[in-house]
């Protein structure tokens, strides 16, 4: 791989410092040497990700504190095109994910009279963390009009379709959908806008942004490390989340397995559901603590199920509570959405909080931007979600206004491209 | 917004103490931080409920004003109950407090003996000891006055709802008949002022959950192959500027609907004759109307079709004044300031919506109001809605 110039040499002893073991400012470990997709030490996240490996970064690496989400339209018709922007976006990350500029030259690298590889914001900044996971919605299979565009649509698998309408849903087409999206997750915001904005940049002509999300504060843990985050309702979110070192789950529950997919392409992929669920949040900030813990069936506290317990105990949701009622209410956000009551199937979910500023009548336009990764979204989303939208307490208080799925593929091989496997 | 009037709450551990002779009054919550259980306060009494034990950390305490914080340190859900000295009558209670939980019991007592008890598992009479309130001089309102302002209450809101309920019938009856006349023009004249009394009354409407799915459903929150009914249904059809390639319904078709919209009303109407309520639920009732306002009516999200949406706004809001008048007279011996707080801001959003009439019921549509008059009405409802969400918790204290 070509090396330019490191942001971070720009800042002379900081390199050292993190040889040193830990970065005083970022306070989070270093792991260079971890493989992708692996955990950083003690779960922590790592300086920074290798772009390659068998899985792509960013589904099972301990989730960052920040986001930048974005979907695109795919605005050409000629395969090499596409071909050729995920081989340019592949080197791209790469370097980023390392620290280095999105481009060969660099932000400060090059000549006077043209504009610069890399936009800039990032120098001097550390790697952060970095991930970048990209993954393919339908529209790349074939379009709205049914075209296909790429040669593609024999390989579609079944399940990557439009999501269905669930009850609840006010989308907003443009909030919904895309035929690529790029996940950018660091522990500066910074990093990942840098991520998302100079791999848009080399898009230009071949994609173009349909629409984006920043995300705050990671509403998952995705390793057993991690300390569990609240959601805006002020309650700890994703406890019996799939994580890192539960390899069978992984195996049973994120990945796709051989055969799953035309020509195996998808094998080691996962599916990606994106949902932007708004919270009203000023209506919900009005119920007694008592009622808010009994919609959720945990204690706002310490996360405890209401049956007893630590907050990874077990939810007893049998538990009988008085006046012949159960102690967790038939339609707390805990049980709906119980692995039990789905045949067993798990998510790993890497949702991040969103405020996009105060909405026309002065509430927050706020919420989850709920991201989880599945085997299959005919087993492990659609059901859920439905039971989710017809019995969960919760819903009073939640609007979905953004949707999408996306195929990712598996991570790129050492001189491979991400998606390689699809258009083999 | 929660629809509470007939549900399964824990709030409703309350309800069997208010429907007993109010001697006493009493609050419960969660109280999940487990502070102020060990504090030396001579009014606060920690009690531990295990398996085999239930600890108190005083056996007696001054009369007025008493809170038990009530932690579960058993395997199951518990109960703590007082009683009076015989054990006989609830004087107050908590109920389900799960494992490792702590709930609160606040109780106004006079001087005397009682029985404390916990009942782990629920069952039996469980395990009892005597509690004694020694006289502190403070004097204990315990009134047969208050007993009076509660019954008036239970009887005039459950008037109010029946009353109501009994309109909305005839009002949907005359709807009905005109709909499927095809007298297009006087059914779409009469539609928001029928749903007016539907609106009233919303949140004991949508409790009936077999019931408010068919009558009153959006199209957006339709599953996939679910039929849609109900009023939002016949509106798209009196109104269908806003749809796309919409074919109108056959005479066949409007009957169908009618028939189904009618026969449900009368279900619910014979439903609702049969109601009680309890004052956390009249409580309750007022800050979920309210609700309904901020999620549903002032963003127009309602009657997406006909526009209507102030006449809901309004009604909502009757609802919830007449909710919050009922129990006024009981606030007004607990928290005075927040009764006038809340006169106050009731009328501040009266009178804007005021300003929004045609004629004498009816209202402009919501496309004519400009962002500044929408955003000003949305103010006034969060002014009013956050003081109204204090009101059950100050009534019953």
């Amino acid at each position: 791989m070509a090396m330019g110039l490191s942001r971070r040499g720009l800042l002379g002893g900081i390199t050292a410092g993190l040889a040193g073991g830990g970065l005083a400012a970022g306070g989070y470990a270093v792991g260079h040497e971890s493989p992708a997709g692996s955990v950083g030490s003690a779960g922590q996240v790592a300086a920074s990700y290798p772009f390659r490996g068998v899985h792509q970064a960013g589904i099972t690496t301990p989730a960052q504190d920040r986001l930048h989400f974005a979907a695109f339209d795919v605005i050409t018709e000629d395969r090499a095109a596409l071909v050729d922007l995920l081989r340019r976006w592949t080197e791209a990350a790469e370097r980023m994910t390392q620290g280095l500029d999105a481009g060969p030259i660099g932000a400060v690298g090059g000549a006077t009279n043209l504009p610069p590889d890399d936009t800039g914001e990032a120098i001097g900044l550390p790697p952060g963390g970095l991930t970048v996971t990209i993954g393919f919605g339908p529209g790349l299979f074939r379009d709205a009009e049914g075209r296909d565009r790429f040669g593609l649509a024999d390989r579609r698998p079944e399940v990557l379709r439009e999501l269905p309408h669930f009850p609840g849903d006010t989308l907003d087409p443009a909030r919904s959908g895309g035929d690529l999206c790029v996940q950018a997750c660091a522990q500066d915001p910074q990093v990942a806008v840098h991520a998302i904005r100079n791999l848009a940049r080399i898009g230009f002509g071949t994609v173009a942004v349909r629409w984006s999300q920043l995300g705050f504060g990671r509403t998952s843990t995705t390793s057993t490390a991690q300390e569990t985050p609240r959601n805006l309702f002020g309650f700890k979110d994703g406890t019996a989340n799939v994580k890192a070192e539960e390899t069978a789950a992984l195996d049973e529950h994120v990945w796709v397995g051989p055969g799953e997919s035309p020509g195996d392409w998808l094998a080691g992929g996962s599916y990606l559901v994106a949902r932007r669920i708004n919270m009203t949040i000023e209506v919900w900030d009005r119920q007694p603590l008592g009622d808010q813990e009994d919609f959720i069936g945990r204690t706002k506290g310490t996360g405890a199920p209401l049956s007893g317990g630590e907050e990874h105990t077990a939810p007893d949701l049998d538990m009988p509570g008085s006046n012949g009622t159960t102690v967790i209410a038939q339609d707390a956000h805990v049980r709906v959405v119980h692995p039990d009551l789905h045949g067993g199937a798990r998510m790993l979910r890497r949702g991040y909080n969103f405020v996009d500023g105060t909405d026309a009548l002065g509430g927050l336009d706020a919420g989850l931007f709920f991201l989880a990764y599945v085997r299959d979204p005919d087993t492990h989303f659609i059901p859920i979600q439905s039971a989710m939208a017809r019995h969960d307490a919760l819903m009073e208080y939640l609007k979905v206004t953004g949707s999408g799925l996306f195929a990712v593929p598996p991570g790129a091989g050492d001189d491979g491209f991400v998606g390689q496997s699809l258009f083999a | 917004m929660r629809s509470t009037p007939l549900p399964t709450r824990p709030a409703l551990a309350v309800l069997a103490v208010l429907a007993l002779p109010l001697l006493a009054a009493c609050t419960e919550s969660t109280d999940t931080a487990g502070d102020g259980a060990a504090g030396g306060d001579a009014r606060t009494v920690a009690v531990t409920s295990s398996e085999d034990a239930c600890e108190l950390s005083a056996t007696e305490a001054p009369s007025g004003t008493l809170r038990f914080d009530v932690s579960n340190a058993g395997s199951q859900v518990t109960e703590f109950y007082l009683l009076d000295a015989e054990g006989l009558a609830i004087k107050g209670e908590v109920e389900n407090v799960g494992p490792q939980a702590t709930r609160q019991l606040v109780l106004n007592l006079p001087a005397g003996d009682y029985t404390t008890a916990c009942k782990p598992g629920m069952t039996g009479e469980g395990i009892r000891a005597a509690f004694t309130v020694t006289d502190s001089g403070e004097e204990v309102e315990v009134s047969a006055d208050e007993q009076a302002l509660v019954e008036q209450a239970l009887t005039s809101y459950a008037t109010y709802v029946r009353d109501q309920s009994d309109q909305l019938l005839e009002r949907t009856r005359e709807f009905v008949d005109l709909y499927e006349a095809g007298d297009d023009d006087a059914a779409r004249e009469l539609y928001p002022l029928a749903r007016v009394h539907w609106e009233r009354i919303e949140t004991v409407a949508d409790s009936f959950g077999d019931l408010d799915p068919k009558m009153d459903l959006r199209e957006a929150d339709l599953e996939p192959g679910q039929e849609w009914t109900g009023w939002h249904r016949i509106e798209k059809d009196l109104w269908p500027a806003r749809a796309e390639d919409y074919t109108p319904l056959t005479d066949t078709e409007r009957e169908e609907f009618a028939q189904d919209l009618l026969a449900n009303t009368e279900k619910l109407d014979a439903r609702i004759q049969e109601l009680d309520f309890t004052v956390d639920q009249i409580a309750n009732g007022s800050r979920g109307l309210l609700e309904e306002v901020a999620t549903g009516k002032v963003t127009g999200e309602e009657e997406y079709w006909s526009r209507t949406d102030l006449y809901d706004f309004q009604a909502n809001v009757d609802g919830a004044r007449v909710g919050f008048e009922g129990v006024a007279p009981i606030l007004e011996t607990k928290d005075p300031a927040l009764a006038t707080e809340l006169d106050d801001r009731f009328a501040e959003l009266e009178a804007l919506l005021d300003q929004h009439r045609v004629g004498e019921d009816g209202f402009v549509s919501y496309d004519e109001l400009s962002p500044a008059e929408v955003k000003e009405l949305a103010n006034a409802v969060n002014a009013l809605s956050e003081p109204l969400s204090r009101l059950t918790a100050a009534v019953l204290a």
